[in-house]
């Protein structure tokens, strides 16, 4: 993968190359090279098929990033292309005109993260979740027992209990 | 010679590129195909908009079966997530169970055994034969031959036996963990497993019989939900449906893993790239599965460890990374993406399902202009989950 990075070093900007494997690397590019190096990638290099694209909460860091997982079937090598955005407001170009599939997931980050891209087909429409106001689910500050405790009424006669314990109970009794 | 209007210029386009469609005008109907009918494919609807029997426009809904599983993983510990992951597929399950535990693997540096690569092949394989048994019957099904239904379903029923006498379990097996398999393989499996894949063979002989060479079938499925195979890689279509447009995308042979490189196979490619060259195509894969099948059995190391030494499950923290890991299911490229931050719990877990391509964006581009009738068998066709959509 390091001759793919040095060519694309050429033309882009780039971050540091992840190595994972020798046919799987990430690399960290400016949300405003993101579409010319997926052009470059898709139409020069041979990475035609969009595997995946999806977001990580990184809330600490007060960032999302988007991961975009190209495959070049001939070559045998993947390469996920992160961006960077801050969490608010997070807005990213959308690329659904160069892979129509784009727009499902495009969606669904829309509606799980609350990454809003612009111009992307119904993009605002309900994909999952039905009517939905509160925070976007999948982003880390929401937090699911809470709106379990809000929305839902406990079912009496029922115990629950932390997995984590009552593991813990189960294999060290003596020390619980 | 007939008067043949172009269809696909109907209805007109507004200048956004949106139909133009006056519901109020009396023309077009608006029908919905799910999420409770027997012409669809699980829990999700399509929103048709028909003029008289033909589509003018499909939108794919999902959500009903909306679990949440990849928030759920992020409040799980490693070990905690093996038994949910795979419930995200019901027909299929054992890829969720592969994908994850070959990602956690990677991240966190474990070894698997020999062995237990050869044993989770063989299960692969054996879930793959299931799906495409319960595909068979269905595509059939949504074109009045109920009866193919009831044989597949029957030698399925054989298959999951093999699966309750090595895993304890008939769908959910929960048997591939991080680290290994939880066991090897039972005394008198192999004879078993050798009489349910003659049946199974059996089986498909009297389906090729009455099914692909009955001229209903033939009549109905030949030329309808043509796949342009230029446009494979555009809505990412994977698996049977791009091998059937002739693009031999196949992740066993592409992009190698476990143990099939010492295996004897070649991906099965068909033409025709419509619902009868699908069929065909997966009806073939599945006798290539029977085979691999009979090869892992007959290769396969007998003894050794199946399972690697693994760390205190309890306060099991996995260094920084990120990872994909891909297998080739019944449908396409199955992956897992994983994201770990150094603690006890995975930071982010992203299911990859071929469904997700395949009934979004390009089941809306089919099905403009399909007759209604069809829409079921053209739903079928491209063999999909709605779980791993919604996940």
């Amino acid at each position: 993968m390091r001759d793919l990075y040095d060519r694309l070093k050429t033309a882009f900007p780039l971050g540091e190359l992840t190595e994972q494997r020798p046919d799987l690397a990430f690399v960290t590019v400016a949300k405003e090279q993101l579409r010319s190096l997926l052009l470059h990638l898709r139409d020069q290099e041979g990475f035609t098929h969009l595997v995946l694209l999806t977001a990580v909460d990184w809330l600490e860091e007060g960032n999302f990033q988007l991961t975009y997982l190209m495959n070049n079937r001939l070559a045998c090598r993947d390469l996920g292309v992160r961006v960077m955005l801050p969490r608010d407001p997070a807005s990213m170009d959308s690329i659904h005109d160069l892979w129509p599939t784009a727009a499902t997931y495009q969606r669904e980050l829309r509606e799980m993260f609350g990454i809003d891209f612009p111009g992307s087909p119904r993009v605002d429409e309900d994909f999952i979740l039905e009517g939905w106001i509160r925070t976007p689910p999948y982003r880390r500050d929401f937090d699911t027992l809470k709106f379990s405790d809000e929305v839902f009424a406990p079912r009496p006669g029922r115990a629950s209990s932390d997995p984590t314990e009552f593991m813990k109970q189960q294999l060290y009794p003596d020390k619980t | 010679m007939a008067y043949q209007p172009d269809r696909s210029q109907y209805p007109s386009r507004k200048p956004d590129g949106s139909l133009d469609i006056d519901l109020s005008s009396g023309k077009y109907l608006k029908l919905w195909q799910g999420p409770q009918h027997p012409g669809i494919t699980g829990n999700m609807s399509v929103e048709l908009t028909v003029c008289g029997d033909e589509v003018i426009e499909g939108k794919t809904h999902v959500g009903y079966l909306h679990r949440g599983f990849e928030k759920l993983m992020e409040r799980r510990t490693f070990i905690q997530c093996f038994p949910i992951v795979c419930r995200i597929c019901v027909p299929e399950p054992d890829f969720n169970e592969y994908c994850y535990a070959a990602a956690v693997e990677e991240l966190a540096g474990l070894e698997v055994p020999e062995r237990a690569d050869w044993i989770r092949t063989l299960i692969l394989e054996m879930g793959r034969i299931n799906s495409y048994l319960m595909y068979l019957g269905g595509q059939a099904g949504a074109l009045g031959q109920g009866v193919i239904g009831q044989w597949t379903t029957y030698v399925r029923d054989l298959m999951l036996d093999r699966f309750e006498e090595l895993s304890g379990a008939r769908i959910y097996h929960m048997f591939i963990m991080p680290g290994g398999v939880r066991d090897g393989l039972p005394d008198g499996f192999d004879q078993r497993m050798e009489e349910t894949l003659r049946e199974i063979e059996s089986t498909l002989a009297d389906v090729k019989d009455v099914m692909f060479t009955n001229a209903v079938f033939k009549k109905r499925t030949v030329g309808l939900g043509y796949i342009d195979p230029a446009i494979v890689d555009q809505y990412g279509v994977t698996g049977p449906t791009a091998r059937a447009a002739g693009v031999a995308k196949d992740v066993r042979r592409d992009q190698p893993y476990l143990v099939y490189p010492q295996l004897d196979f070649e991906p099965v490619v068909g033409q025709d790239s419509d619902v009868f060259a699908r069929a065909d195509v997966r009806r073939r894969d599945l006798l290539m599965s029977v085979d691999l099948i009979r090869q892992i059995l007959a290769r396969m190391p007998r003894s050794g460890a199946v399972m690697a030494p693994l760390p205190n499950v309890l306060h099991w923290k996995i260094p920084f990374g990120e990872t994909y890991i891909r297998g080739e299911c019944s449908r396409g490229e199955y992956g897992y993406y994983l994201v770990t931050d150094g603690s006890g719990y995975p930071r982010r877990v992203n299911v990859r399902g071929p469904s997700y391509t395949h009934a979004m964006a390009l089941l809306e581009r089919l099905i403009v202009n399909c007759n209604i009738s069809d829409v079921a068998a053209l739903m079928v066709s491209l063999h999909t989950y709605p779980p791993e959509i919604e996940r």
